[in-house]
């Protein structure tokens, strides 16, 4: 299984980060859960639905801190019986971006997810383009934009 | 346990000359539960990696069916790193100076280990 993505910028620091980490899943997405690159899902539906629940516990968390009056929180982990998550954002020329990996207890660690996410947000930064003026996006446009996206994280 | 009696067990470990510095490592999660390290040693990244060869080395020996292991000791060209695995789960960790005395800091992490359980 590859990483792939939208922006191949991405690619690389993505690629070693799933290496390193020992992660299954990791998406990389913009706040908004717009999909950059993906690795490990096999289901255009099923990295929907993760980048819209990762979104939207990062709007969450992020909405939390700022009623406690603190910055947004800096990570979050949920340790299942086999699996865990950890949900990230970090700062790049491109903007605010998410990652949201997934690991086997059996294989990776937090410790260790964590250790690589420090190398990946500097790789990330160092790959990444400038943040340009925002495109506009029409409605028209977004179900094809969708769809090449789609395509492009799939192979198809 | 409290954190003041996690600081004296890694206390006495860091007593013997040419340790560079002790830790108490989740072997689970390789996260730091304390230390007590010289400067310039990344803590969180050594944690993570003993914690992560500490589990390899263990499936490793569970397949050769010689049962847990008790004490290991990577040895490099400056340097070196001392583990014991606690009973609860807890590593405790050395990293210590090439020429040190591996047996004195082997028995330090045992009763560290017994400290922290």
């Amino acid at each position: 299984m590859t990483v792939r993505a939208v922006e191949s910028w991405t690619l690389q620091p993505l690629t070693d980060y799933v290496h390193e980490a020992g992660a299954r899943l990791v998406l990389l997405m913009t706040p908004a859960g717009q999909v950059l690159a993906q690795f490990g899902f096999t289901r255009a539906v099923d990295v929907m639905a993760a980048a819209a629940l990762g979104a939207a516990i990062m709007a969450t968390t992020t909405e939390l801190a700022r009623q406690l009056g603190q910055p947004p929180f800096a990570a979050l982990n949920h340790q299942g019986q086999r699996h865990g998550i950890f949900l990230s954002g970090l700062t790049t020329g491109r903007g605010a971006l998410v990652v949201l990996a997934v690991y086997d207890l059996d294989v990776s660690s937090l410790g260790l997810v964590q250790l690589f996410f420090e190398q990946l947000v500097t790789d990330l930064r160092a790959g990444s383009p400038r943040e340009g003026v925002p495109k506009q996006v029409l409605a028209a446009d977004f179900e094809r934009e969708l769809n090449e996206s789609l395509s492009t994280l799939f192979g198809r | 346990m409290t954190a003041a009696s996690f600081a004296q067990a890694l206390d006495q470990i860091t007593r013997v000359p040419g340790v560079r510095g002790a830790m108490l490592v989740a072997g689970d999660d390789g996260l730091v539960v304390a230390e007590h390290l010289m400067e310039g040693i990344r803590g969180p990244a050594v944690a993570a990696l003993a914690a992560s060869l500490a589990t390899r080395l263990r499936r490793a020996m569970q397949a050769a069916g010689t049962g847990a292991g008790h004490f290991w000791q990577l040895l490099c060209e400056r340097g070196g790193l001392l583990v014991v695995p606690g009973a609860s789960g807890i590593l405790v960790v050395a990293i210590t100076a090439p020429d040190v005395n591996a047996g004195l800091v082997r028995l330090e992490l045992l009763r560290a280990a017994e400290a922290v359980g």
